[in-house]
Parts: structure tokens; sequence; C-alpha cells
């Protein structure tokens, strides 16, 4: 073919070619998603806004008006102070587990564009990184535009708050790696309504975010324990309300952070696992 | 000069599980060359052809593409190497210039060359005026075409064609053929897979016929037409429902009888003799056609099958 | 009687294709009362009582637990008309395989109204088993929640039925979420009529499930008033008007 580049750097050039470092690798491969997101990102817009935004005003104002009357307030502040961080994280979860199913078990399964990715000079966890590096940035840009809506409302006290966007990327990140774990391992689509049903519909009501845990009975509060999104909105928690070391609960942070890094790291092993298994057959 | 050995393969051996697809086959292509493999349903050429593009890890046997071992430098090999694989995997959410955009991009390609490249590849794929489509609603036969173009899109000196136009009408098979005849002359080396016999005669130099994951043959086509058949075959047709019934009366007509459900083929050198024995035997066919013998009856020779069936 | 008679091989049919799903079909059922207790219970510890839009002081978990049983067939209604009829409209052809058989188009939109309803009714009497048990029902007249959990599922039946064979492609399934998800949080179901302004209350009111919250408030709480029945009437006539439209669009789009 004509109009080959002159250029001996050039990757066009025949022979042995000069090898993508992980940085340009991965930017290939996010250019893929981006390219996608121009195509898809109104549609998201409106299913990712529009649940957080309903709940600030069901929950944040309305029942937050019932609460404030009774019982002046959850832990010294307004219910809608205390409930947005909750917001925040549980509609990180939920952007988490909608990025990690259906588009997962498209891209293995259905138009096979992680494999067209692999018949480059590219690799499993190339793959992984670049898919991870778009969700992450998406979380971070919508929890922070929500952060700014629920701050208009009057449901944000402190600066600390944009401590949020960060905490909201790990808490999703923690979701993320485990369900793509998930998702290269099964071949049945109707398991991801089944968890969305059945495992992050109940997450959302009884992680903490609407109400304090030790509201409900004692043998549930383990349970809430082991759920990344109760780690992620009690590190967020402190920090929305001003005091993000939140001295009153020791190292917890601490084990918050861990708890969290490591769901991030377990899950990320795994689905690499998966993924060679599945992808590279 | 092995430098010119583009893919040696010895033993190499593909199982899933305890079923072997590839078993244990030796092939060699060089520089410049087209290759071709030929077989049924799951002969094992995808298999071979997925090791080769090396994106599927070989399970024995030695492999070396370019000279470099796929296990160890895949990343390498496949910057150099075009791969159209069976399945399209397009976005279809995509447009027809964007798919080729972003999979250049998988190559470490910079935005101008991706551009440039794909301007190029979408008149070769004759897909210009559906440039700004969206794929879903190509027609199967362009879906093909695009993902052919995209497999050109990093300039490959290998070029991996796993039944490329399979769903393509004749003309858009043909206008193809011509382009990868192009393509061969600029010394792309050419390996491909397919069903057609027409096509294998037209593309390639060599070929190896495979059968249940083994090589059962190989040759150039011709080569391989002279050794396993004869110049001509005489094909005839009955009204009856088992063919067989027939077999006794035309018995030492030709070199060899074989009979199929819906015909009997006679192997001969000189077609028009065997034909006027057929119309001297009695049996009253409905049809008796000579024609020139393909690859088609070495491999009904060598396996007792037709390939399409 | 005779349309029901030949509809019976629609709901069949729902039936035995619909023992893969139990997992969806499960967590229709476990949305409201997970909301129950989560919101009703857990943070109802926080908001202790509520004044009703009739006046009455009552717990906030008993206040909730109606709410939630409206919207328990509501979501059996919704899910299936939408979802499985758009399924078999668009993609398996069963429709036109059915209208081979004697079974008119009118048969087939009560056919999946039925079958929604069966469902609709078993997530609320599951649910209303829970109530129950939870001491969440406070009358006698709790005994016409069923019946009324019923009327409530065919009339979103009716109109999610109708909805959905005017939709095209699987992305328009968006607007129903998107319908169904703020009338779910904002239809009276968490707080009073009463919290809201003047204006926005009349939006509230317009709504079916607003409608269908008030009924079963009333029947559970034993809160039985003249309002009611406006309330039944709204359901009843969105239903039949819904399925009558529906009827009509399928004759439209598979004898044309
Ligand atoms: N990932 C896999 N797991 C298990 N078996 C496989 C896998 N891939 C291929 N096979 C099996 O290996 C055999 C060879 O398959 P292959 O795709 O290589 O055949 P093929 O010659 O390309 O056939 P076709 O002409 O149908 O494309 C088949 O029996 C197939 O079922
Ligand atoms: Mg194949």
């Amino acid at each position: 073919m004509s109009a080959l580049p002159e250029s001996p750097r050039s990757r066009l050039v025949h022979g042995e070619r000069r090898p993508l470092s992980a940085v340009e690798r991965t930017w290939g491969l996010v250019g893929f998603h981006l390219t996608l997101l121009r195509r898809t990102w109104r549609g998201l817009v409106v299913s990712r806004f529009l649940t957080p935004v309903l709940f600030l005003a069901a929950m944040g104002i309305g029942i937050g008006r019932l609460v404030d009357r009774s019982s002046g307030g959850v832990a010294g502040v307004p219910y809608l102070q205390y409930v947005v961080p909750g917001i925040v994280m549980a509609s990180a979860m939920q952007w988490a587990v909608g990025e990690s199913t259906w588009p997962v078990m498209t891209l293995i399964k259905w138009n096979q564009m992680y494999a067209a990715m692999l018949a480059a000079p590219t690799r499993v966890a190339d793959v992984l990184r670049a898919h991870w590096v778009v969700v992450s940035f998406g979380i971070a840009w919508g929890s922070g535009v929500f952060i700014a809506i629920a701050a208009l409302f009057g449901g944000v006290r402190s600066w600390w708050a944009l401590l949020g966007v960060p905490i909201a990327v790990l808490t999703a990140m923690a979701f993320v790696a485990p369900l793509f774990w998930f998702a290269a391992r099964t071949d049945n689509e109707e398991g991801f309504t089944t968890i969305f049903r059945l495992v992050i519909t109940p997450l959302m009501l009884f992680s903490g975010t609407f109400f304090p845990v030790s509201q409900l009975p004692i043998w549930l509060q383990p349970v809430a324990w082991v759920t990344p999104l109760w780690h992620g909105t009690e590190l967020a928690r402190p920090a929305f309300l001003g005091d993000p070391l939140d001295p009153g609960h020791g190292a917890g942070w601490a084990i918050h952070l861990a708890v969290l890094t490591a769901y991030v790291v377990v899950g990320g092993w795994g689905a690499h696992r998966a993924f060679r298994a599945r992808l590279e057959a | 000069m092995t430098d010119d050995v583009l893919l040696s393969a010895k033993g190499l051996t593909k199982t899933f599980g305890d079923f072997t697809a590839v078993d244990g086959i030796d092939v060699e292509v060089r520089r410049g060359e087209s290759f071709g493999f030929l077989g049924p349903n799951g002969a094992g050429k995808s298999s071979t052809m997925r090791m080769v593009a090396a994106v599927s890890p070989v399970t024995s046997g030695e492999l070396r593409i370019f000279g470099q071992d796929p296990a160890t430098h895949g990343p390498a090999i496949r910057a150099r190497l075009g791969n159209c694989p069976q399945q399209d995997r397009l976005d279809e959410e995509l447009s027809v210039e964007e798919n080729l955009w972003v999979y250049g991009r998988f190559f470490g390609l910079t935005r101008a060359e991706v551009r440039a490249r794909a301007d190029e590849l979408l008149d070769f794929a004759q897909l210009t005026e559906r440039r700004k489509d969206k794929v879903e609603p190509l027609s199967g036969g362009m879906k093909r075409r695009l993902v052919i173009a995209r497999s050109l899109i990093n300039n490959p000196e290998l070029l991996l064609l796993d039944e490329p136009t399979t769903g393509l009408d004749p003309q858009a098979r043909h206008v193809l053929w011509d382009r990868l005849f192009r393509l061969k002359r600029q010394g792309v080396t050419l390996i491909l897979t397919t069903h057609y016999m027409d096509e294998a005669e037209q593309l390639c130099d060599r070929l190896v016929v495979m059968d249940h994951g083994r090589i059962v043959a190989e040759g150039s086509p011709r080569a391989l037409i002279q050794e396993h058949s004869t110049r001509e075959v005489v094909e005839v047709r009955y009204d009856v429902d088992d063919h067989g019934v027939h077999a006794g009366p035309l018995e030492g007509i030709g070199d060899r009888l074989e009979i199929l459900p819906d015909r009997v083929l006679i192997y001969a050198d000189d077609g028009d003799a065997a034909a006027g024995a057929v119309a001297r035997s009695g049996t009253e066919p409905l049809s008796t056609l000579v024609r020139r013998s393909t690859l088609e009856d070495v491999f009904l020779h060598l396996t007792g099958r037709t390939l399409v069936d | 009687m005779l349309a029901l008679g030949l509809a019976r091989f629609v709901i069949l049919r729902n039936v035995t294709s619909f023992r893969r799903g139990w997992p969806v079909f499960l967590s229709g059922f476990f949305e409201p009362v997970f909301y129950l207790f989560s919101i009703g219970v857990g943070l109802g510890a926080l908001v202790k009582t509520v004044t009703t839009d009739s006046g009455a002081v009552v717990g906030y978990a008993d206040f909730v637990a109606p709410a939630m049983l409206a919207s328990a067939a509501m979501n059996g209604a919704i899910m299936d008309v939408t979802f499985n009829v758009f399924h078999k409209l668009r993609f398996a052809k069963l429709y036109d395989t059915m209208l081979a058989t004697p079974a008119a188009p009118k048969d087939i939109a009560v056919g999946e109204v039925t079958w929604a309803l069966i469902r609709g009714g078993i997530y609320s009497a599951g649910f209303l088993v829970v109530a129950l048990f939870m001491g969440f029902v406070h009358s006698w007249w709790a005994v016409l929640a069923l019946p009324a959990a019923l009327v409530i599922g065919a009339a979103f039946a009716g109109v999610g039925m109708w909805a959905t064979t005017y939709m095209t492609t699987w992305q328009q399934f968006e607007i129903i979420f998107l319908i169904v998800q703020p009338m779910f949080l904002f239809s009276a179901t968490f707080f009073p009529l009463s919290s809201y302004p003047e204006a926005l209350q009349w939006v509230v009111r317009a709504t079916p499930l607003y409608h269908g919250v008030v009924l079963e408030r009333g029947l559970m709480l034993g809160d039985v008033g003249s309002g009611l029945v406006g309330s039944l009437a709204y359901l009843l006539v969105l239903g039949g008007v819904g399925m009558w439209g529906a009827g009509r669009r399928i004759e439209r789009l598979l004898l044309t």
C-alpha cells in the first residue's frame, strides 16, 4: 500500500517493531473506551445521576425533615448532612456494578472486543488496567458532581468532603475488581440480575448508608462489617463532617482503608487470573 | 536463510481438556508465500491459526513466528502480524472508521498514522461511503471486509486470515482475492484457512489438508491434484434414492468410483471417454457432467468425506 | 369468561418459562421487604412517629409498610408486562404463533395482564404475611389489602403493557425505570403528602402509585374513609383503559 511513513521509528515499518511502553498500551486501550463513551454518555448521565439526586431529595430532604423533627438529626448533624456521604458511596457502588456486569460481558462474549484487543501487542493486565482507569475517572467525575449538587442543597458542611471523591473511587473499585472476576467466570447473565437485586440493593440499604449500623439487629451488624460499602461510608462520613481522621474512632480509618484496598488487590488478582483463563484459551 | 522462515511449527499440539484439537502438526511458511489450511468443520484450523497469531498458548510442540517464541515474545509477534479471526469482533455501536481508529491505537500508532491508514483501508475494503455509519446495520459481507481492513491497520508482514470470505457473495469474493493478490505482490506473507476449493486454488502457493487435527496432505494445489486425483472427473446423477445401486454397472469405468448420496463420481484421465462408457452402461442417468479435477476431489479421496456439505 | 379461557394458554406459557428466572422472581418480592426493614424499621427508629395525611399519628414502620405493599404490587406487574411482553413481541415472535391459534389479540392482552396479576398477587400475599408477623397490620380491613393489591397490579399492568407496545429498543426501558423509580420514592411512600409544597402535592396526586398507597394505607391502618373510593376508581379506570389500548395496539402490530 502507498503512503507509508518515512520515519524509521514508526511502528508501521516492517521488521521488529518498537515495543510499546505500559503507558502507551494503556492509553491506546483507553482510547477505545473513550470512543465508546462518546456514543453512550447521554444515557449514562441520566441513569447515573438521576438515582442519587432522587435519593438525595427523598431521603435527605423528605425523610430528613421527619428525622430531624423527632430526633434532632443523627450523630449531631442534620440528617441531610449525615446521609449525603452514604448516598455518594452507595451510588459509587451502583455505578461500579453497572460498569462491571453487562458492559464486561459484552466485551468478553458478545462483541468480543477484549479478544480483539489481545490480538494487538497488549496483555490481559493492560486490558484490565485501561478499563479500570476509565471506570475510575467516570466515578471520580460523577461523585464530584454529585457532591457539588449536594452542597447546593446544604448537604455538605466541610471542604474535606472533597476527599469523598477518592474514597468513592476506592470503594467503587472494591466492587469493580471482584465483579470483573465474577463476570469472567460466568456464562449466564441472569446472575447479574440476581446480584443487582438480591445483593446490591440490600447492601445499599443495610451498610450504614441511611442510618447507623448500630440500629440493625445485633446479628446483622457483622454482615455490614464485611461489605466494602460500609467501610467506604465509614471512611467518608467523618471527612464530610469535617474531621477526616475521626479521632473518636482511633485507627478506624486505617482499617477501613486497608479493607477496601484488600478488596481491590484480591479482586484484581482474581480478575487477572480469570481473564487469562477465559481470553487466552 | 532461517530469517526467511516466518512460521515454523514442529509437533504443534493444542488440547482443550481431554480433546485434542491440533495433533502434532509440522508446518513451515516462508516470507512472500501464501499458504493455506484446508479442512472441514472442526479440523483444527482456527485452533492452529490462534496459536500462530500468538493469542492462544501452545499445549506442546515448538512454534516460532518471525523466529520468536509466542510464549515469551507474544506482544512483539502480534505487533508485526495482521489477524483476521473467524468471528468479526467488531464493536457494532461504533462507526466503521472508529473501529479502524481504535484498533490502530492498540498497536501504538500515532493518531495521524491511524487516520491515514484508515483512509487507505476503507478504500481497500470499498467502505469509504459507509465510513460514518454504525457497524450494526452493515451486511455480513461488509463487516467481513471491515475486519480484513482492520487486520491490515499495522501494515503487517504476515497476514492471518481465518475464513476470510465466508459470508461474502461471489463478486465480493473475487474483489477480495484481487486485493489479497496485490498484498502478496507487495511482499506480504499470507496464511489463510478456507472451506472453498476454488479459493485455495486461486490464492495458495502451497497448502495443507487438515482433518481431525492432523495434516493429511501437503503441497501445491496442482501437485495435490496430480497426486491424489485424476485429470478429469465425470459426475453422474440418477433418479434414485441410493446411488449405490449403480455401483455394479459402472464398475471398471475410469480409474476409480466414488459413490456420494446425490451422485456418482468417476475419476478418469479422459473424461469424455468415461462419459461415453457411462452412456453405454445402460444405467439411464439424469445427467452426466465432465469437469476438471479440483481440490474437492483431493479432499474426498483423502478423507472419504465432502468438504462443503 | 371465554376470553380468560383462551388467555389461560398465555398464562400457562409464562408460568413454564418463568421457572428459569426465579432469582428475578424472588427479587421482585424481596426488594419491598428490604426497604421495609431498612427505611421502615432501621431509619424508623430515628423517625419514631409520623402524622398521616388523614391526621392519625402512627409508627414510622406502620406508615411505610402499606406503601411497600403497593410498591410490591406495582413491581410484580411492571416487570412482567414490560420486559417480558417486549421480548415476546419484538424478538420471540411468540404472539405471531399465538395468533395463528384462535387466541385473539384481546385474549393475549388479558392473558398477559392476568399473569402479571398472579405474580403481583404472590408478591403482595408474601409481603402481607411478613407485615402481619412484624405487627404492621392493625385492622380487619386488611383482609381487603390483597384484592386492593391486585387492583394496583392491574392498573400498572394495563398501562405498562400499552406503553410497551410503543417501544422498539431495549434502551427505551430506561424510560420506564425513570418513571417507576421517582414514583416509588415520592408517592407519599416514605413521607406524607403534606411534606410537599401545594403545587407538588397535585403532581403526586396524579400518580397511580400514590392512589395505591392511599388505598393500602387506609386498609392496613384501619383508617377507611370515602377518599378510598376515589383512589379505587382511579386505579380501575387506569387498568381498563390500559388493557383496552394494549389490545388494540397488539392487534395493529400483529395483524397488519
Ligand atoms: N476454546 C475451546 N474449548 C474447547 N474446545 C474447543 C475450543 N476451541 C475449539 N475447540 C474444539 O476444537 C476443535 C477444532 O476447532 P477449530 O475451531 O480449530 O476448527 P476449525 O477447523 O476452525 O473448524 P471450522 O471450519 O468450523 O471453523 C472443535 O472440535 C472445537 O469444538
Ligand atoms: Mg475455524
